[in-house]
């Protein structure tokens, strides 16, 4: 009987519940409904849909649809594909939920928080709207990857956007309420690019059905990006931006640090990990997304290596991540997309597992800055821990997560002989390794001592981040069990002799020279990779080169911001001249005038009838 | 009796009009109105359930028949607009009662009502006849009623308001009665179905084409002014803006959508689509101005700092929804302009009646005042929060209906661009309804003086229409199937 009940409306009547319980009774019921609705998943989906099949465009079982202006609506659609991420947003949610237990307990903000007076940084005193608002969002998002139609797609997209920001306005900052708006807004134009390309598709072929759009994959050719037209390109700038494409991408970085501790590993699980399934169903295999990608997993490495919120930096690092998954879809073999969506399940835990531990570490202190933070290994060993095993996992060390995910797209980009974009790939791993997986621990628990003394964060924080770490090396060890999740079949074994030792000996001397450039003094200003295969070439140009591509990329990214906004400027001044309240289009007119125009619509009327 | 009821339904709330004038009393004056417009409320449904299934009704006035004497003739188009203004008028009453209380003075109740009950024969009259002068009769009777009921405003602009409104309805109606004369000159008829033979005729004969030209000029003008039609709407938001909060509810949602339902009448019944569309070239007229004036005065609402005076630059722009569906000329297009005659009365209605409530409250609707409202009067902001999502054709909403079929119309047409521009409407209008919900929930209030949400006598009418824009969002079905047999009745064309 279950079955038929989409996953999203177990979150959304949990949602109701959350909103009129207090105390006990409601921790009771944010953890009960994540593991609920993963026993349903598993019970029903999960039976019919678990052996391994080759999806391509096909569709899953569909179990739920209803009639509007004569199209099929499929509010609950499951195939392999949505499954994992089924699996994914539940037990992200879970993990959310245990992390965000301890808000409305009254549990204090660390001392730091109040001596350099800003107030509830924790967002404490918000943990109703916190509570209900995640749960609503963790439900839009499995609406979202369950919906078997675009319409249905566009309801969860939006509902994505109004839901979540009410986890970025809980910081209850001005600053926040204004990045608050800028996020719903550029999540609103996104949502109704999605509808009018869906509505044009629909014009095209009659149908709404969410599948696949553009691109080949795996033998299910729907054609490159030209042949679909505009709808296809509204739908995929739509994606995009919830994605954070290349100059789409600022509301990660906007938003993610500006939302409360317990908000941001909310927000960092869901919208940009739903964009990707997003892509993955309706445009696997399209060649443009293999160069967006890379571009992804490159540029954000500059500014990551440089920011000092280190919140800010975790941003970076998931836009440079998503990278990756972008271009394993376009790459488009069965390994490409099975590594994109793996990824994308090993990110959301391990970046989770990262947001939360610099939560902790905000909750705590009060403080995100690596310029302010350092030392705190010594009162927060065991976050301190947890939070090296984030790092381990998202630097894809061998026996972590992101080694078994993260090297099916490097494979494949190979297979496809595609050399350059696995040069970039490399590079940017190398950078992940700088800016996540050393530069994040190294600044808040280690560098220079702060002098800050805490404490560790609340046990809840404590067992949510435990069990990502688990998770982290549960799925590096045992990949096989994983791999059986995925969409496609494949033959792949992260652990050859050729894979651990490329990445050994690139993760050594990324460490090496981050090392180096610390002791040299040069780190923080300097930003330099040094990558085995393209070693000489990095160490000939040195600096110089990471100098004037990162001021190239910045002076550029300025340049294209100042443009658009003057541009906007002098539109919204004219506008404002005829359309503002005392414009001619807008004031009082005095009846002669008023007269006057109908003797002037009569005389234009009766020229162009009688002539 | 059941035989009359085509004549009782204008006839019942015109007799009552002068009771409620004698009685003199607010009380028993609310009752008759209430008794009246209930009556053709309830005969409207009847006759819509008759004319769906048996087809169009025609009724002989005194037993004459057509040409002679003067017809009813419903059909299934004046029936659903014949719903539409009986139902917001059944509404709107019962709003009127409480909000007529604060807003005007007692010894003016029995007048206002009896007003009331003329512009609902007025509306109501016009839906129905099938006498071309009959149609001039109606409209002077509703407008006329229309003129006093917004002078009765506050504010004492409302009684400039109320008189350019006159100025400007009084030439609207003469240009429609002159060209109503040109026909009748040129034909000898007056009775449409008759006219809508005689005129091929005559344009055929080439004796006398540039007088029905010119008719059909006159008639143009006169009926996009009735229905504000950019640039002839400058009448228009003042009239909303200064009358009294129930009568711009109810207006707002009513006698456009008159006007509108009357252009369909004139240009495809009487004049045939052929040639108003292919002959005249109406659509090249209507359909940039219909642009235009969706993107101008969605922009202007955007500027506005007044929310009744932005929500009357809205209803300008959404008549250009209207409109745009019309200039179409095929079936899904008109089906579009008369889903989103009904939708937009349903939501706008519920819009302007939470204003009321505001007005009721707070004794303003300017934007800077309304701070902190979500707090003070939920009830009352989360019905503008729910019109408001409709305006911006949020899906599960009556507004997502409209904009889902106008798009569909234009892409049937293979103008992406204007569907473009039916788009970028939704997003400004998701601005201005933004702009209100941002100051009334995300500002906090300066003064410390307590504001109590509205009354229930509000509140339950208002919240009809907004249950109303949700009911018929999600099941679009009967509106949409009314409508679209409609529109295949005024082209004449048999499913």
């Amino acid at each position: 009987m279950l079955g038929s009940m989409p996953p999203f409306v177990l979150f959304f009547v949990g949602a109701i519940v959350v909103a009129f319980t207090k105390g006990t009774v409601r921790k009771g019921v944010v953890l009960a409904v994540p593991l609920m609705g993963l026993v349903n998943l598993f019970m029903t989906a999960g039976a019919d849909v678990g052996a391994p099949s080759a999806i391509g465009a096909s569709v899953g079982q569909v179990y739920l649809t209803f009639d509007l202006f004569g199209y099929e609506l499929q509010p609950y659609r499951a195939d392999k594909l949505s499954l994992l991420f089924g699996y994914l947003f539940h037990i992200a949610a879970f993990l959310g939920f245990i992390y965000a237990l301890h808000l409305g307990d009254g549990t204090p903000d660390g001392s730091v928080a109040s001596e350099v007076g800003e107030d509830d940084v924790s967002g404490d005193s918000k943990a109703t709207v916190q509570h209900v608002s995640a749960m609503l969002y963790a439900g839009s998002a499995l609406g979202a990857v369950f919906a078997g139609d675009f319409i249905t797609l566009f309801v969860f997209w939006e509902l994505l956007a109004i839901t979540s920001v009410f986890l970025v306005w809980a910081r209850d900052s001005d600053r926040a309420y204004a990045t608050g708006f800028r996020y719903l807004i550029i999540h609103v134009v996104s949502g109704v690019l999605l509808l009018s390309g869906a509505l044009m598709l629909a014009h095209q072929t009659g149908s709404i059905e969410f599948g696949h759009v553009a691109g080949e994959l795996h033998g299910d050719e729907a054609g490159g990006l030209a042949g679909a037209g505009l709808p296809a390109l509204l739908l995929l700038i739509a994606f995009g931006i919830k994605a954070g494409f290349p100059l789409a991408h600022n509301w990660i970085t906007e938003a993610y640090p500006e939302s409360t501790p317990t908000g941001t590993v909310f927000l960092s699980a869901f919208t940009t990990k739903v964009a990707v399934y997003a892509l993955a169903r309706s445009f696997g295999g399209l060649d443009e997304l293999i160069w967006i990608g890379t571009a992804m997993t490159f540029f954000p490495i500059f500014f990551a290596v440089l920011e000092n919120d280190l919140r800010r930096v975790l941003g970076y690092s998931m836009i440079n991540q998503i990278g990756f998954m972008v271009a394993g879809i376009g790459i488009g073999t069965a390994m490409a997309v099975n590594g994109a969506v793996a990824h994308a399940f090993a990110d959301v835990i391990f970046k989770g597992l990262l947001f939360m531990s610099m939560g902790a570490v905000m909750t705590m202190t009060g403080r995100t800055k690596g310029t302010d933070l350092g030392g705190l290994y010594k009162t927060m060993p065991l976050t301190a821990t947890l939070c090296i095993v984030g790092a381990s996992a998202i630097s894809a060390f061998p026996l972590f997560s992101a080694f078994v995910t993260k090297s099916m797209i490097m494979v494949a980009a190979i297979d496809e002989h595609h050399y350059i974009v696995w040069l970039f790939m490399l590079f940017a791993s190398a950078g992940v390794l700088e800016h996540a997986g050393i530069k994040i621990p190294f600044f808040a628990f280690f560098a220079h001592d702060s002098g800050i003394r805490t404490k560790e964060p609340p046990k809840n924080m404590l067992v949510a981040m435990t069990i990502g770490g688990v998770l982290c090396v549960l799925l590096g060890v045992f990949p096989n069990t994983f791999y059986a999740l995925l969409p496609f079949e494949m033959d792949y074994h992260p652990y050859d002799t050729r894979h651990v030792l490329t990445q050994l000996q690139l993760l050594c001397f990324g460490a090496l020279g981050f090392i180096m450039l610390m002791k040299t003094g040069v780190y923080p200003d300097e930003k330099r990779a040094v990558h085995i295969d393209a070693e000489i070439l990095y160490r000939k140009l040195g600096p110089w080169v990471m100098q004037a591509v990162g001021g190239a990329v910045g002076r550029l990214d300025a340049y294209v911001r100042a443009t658009v906004m003057r541009l906007v400027q002098t539109v919204l001044g004219g506008l404002d001249r005829t359309h503002g309240s005392m414009g001619p289009l807008a004031r009082s007119w005095a009846s002669g005038s008023m007269v006057l125009w109908v003797a002037l619509s009569l005389a234009v009327y009766l020229l162009f009838y009688l002539f | 009796m059941s035989q009359n009821l085509p004549a009782l339904l204008v006839v019942v709330p015109m007799l009552l009009a002068p009771l409620a004038a004698l009685l003199n009393r607010s009380g028993p004056a609310w009752a008759v109105a209430t008794a009246g417009i209930w009556f053709s409320f309830v005969t409207a449904i009847q006759l819509l359930q008759r004319v769906m299934a048996e087809g169009a009704i025609t009724y002989a006035m005194g037993g004459w028949a057509a040409p002679i004497g003067i017809e009813l003739r419903i059909d299934l188009a004046s029936a659903f607009v014949v719903v539409i203004v009986s139902s917001i008028g059944a509404i709107g009453v019962l709003y009127a009662r409480t909000s007529v209380a604060a807003e005007i003075s007692e010894d003016r109740h029995a007048l206002f009502y009896a007003a009331l009950l003329l512009n609902v024969c007025g509306l109501l009259g016009i839906s129905v006849t099938g006498d071309m002068f009959n149609v001039f009769v109606f409209l002077e009777i509703s407008s006329l009623s229309a003129y006093s009921m917004i002078a009765l405003g506050q504010d004492r602009r409302a009684l400039t308001s109320a008189f350019q409104y006159l100025i400007m309805g009084s030439v609207g109606a003469t240009f429609i009665v002159i060209g109503i004369g040109l026909l009748w000159v040129m034909t000898g008829s007056l009775a449409m179905m008759d006219l809508a033979e005689r005129i091929p005729m005559v344009w055929e004969s080439g004796q006398g084409d540039r007088t029905i030209a010119v008719a059909f000029t006159f008639l143009t003008v006169g009926v996009t002014l009735k229905l504000a039609l950019f640039p002839l709407h400058l009448w228009l938001p003042n009239a909303y803006t200064y009358s009294p909060s129930a009568v711009t509810g109810y207006m707002a949602a009513t006698s456009t959508k008159v006007s509108v339902y009357l252009l369909m009448r004139f240009f495809f019944t009487v004049f045939g689509k052929e040639f108003s569309f292919e002959q005249m070239q109406l659509d090249m007229v209507l359909m940039p101005l219909a642009l235009v004036a969706i993107l101008a005065m969605s922009l202007v609402a955007i500027y506005q700092t007044n929310v009744k005076r932005l929500l009357a630059f809205s209803s300008v722009a959404q008549v250009g929804y209207m409109v745009l569906g019309i200039s179409f000329g095929s079936v899904l297009g008109i089906a579009a302009g008369i889903i989103h005659l009904f939708n937009h009365a349903v939501m706008k209605g519920a819009l302007f009646m939470a204003m009321g409530c505001v007005m009721y409250r707070i004794g303003s609707v300017r934007i800077e005042d309304m701070k902190g409202l979500g707090k003070a009067m939920p009830w009352t902001m989360g019905a503008f929060v729910g019109g408001g999502l409709s305006m911006i054709g949020v899906p599960l909403t009556v507004g997502f209906v409209s904009k889902w079929y106008l798009v569909q119309a234009a892409l049937a047409e293979g103008r992406w661009f204007v569907a473009a521009i039916v788009m970028v409407g939704s997003l400004m209008a998701l601005i201005y309804v933004w702009k209100v919900v941002e100051v009334a929930y995300f500002q906090r209030r300066e003064d410390e003086a307590e504001i109590r949400e509205a009354p229930l006598g509000l509140l339950i009418p208002t919240y009809a229409l907004v249950a109303a824009s949700f009911w018929f969002g999600i099941d679009a079905g009967t509106t949409s199937s009314v409508a679209i047999s409609a529109a295949e009745t005024l082209l004449g064309v048999m499913p």
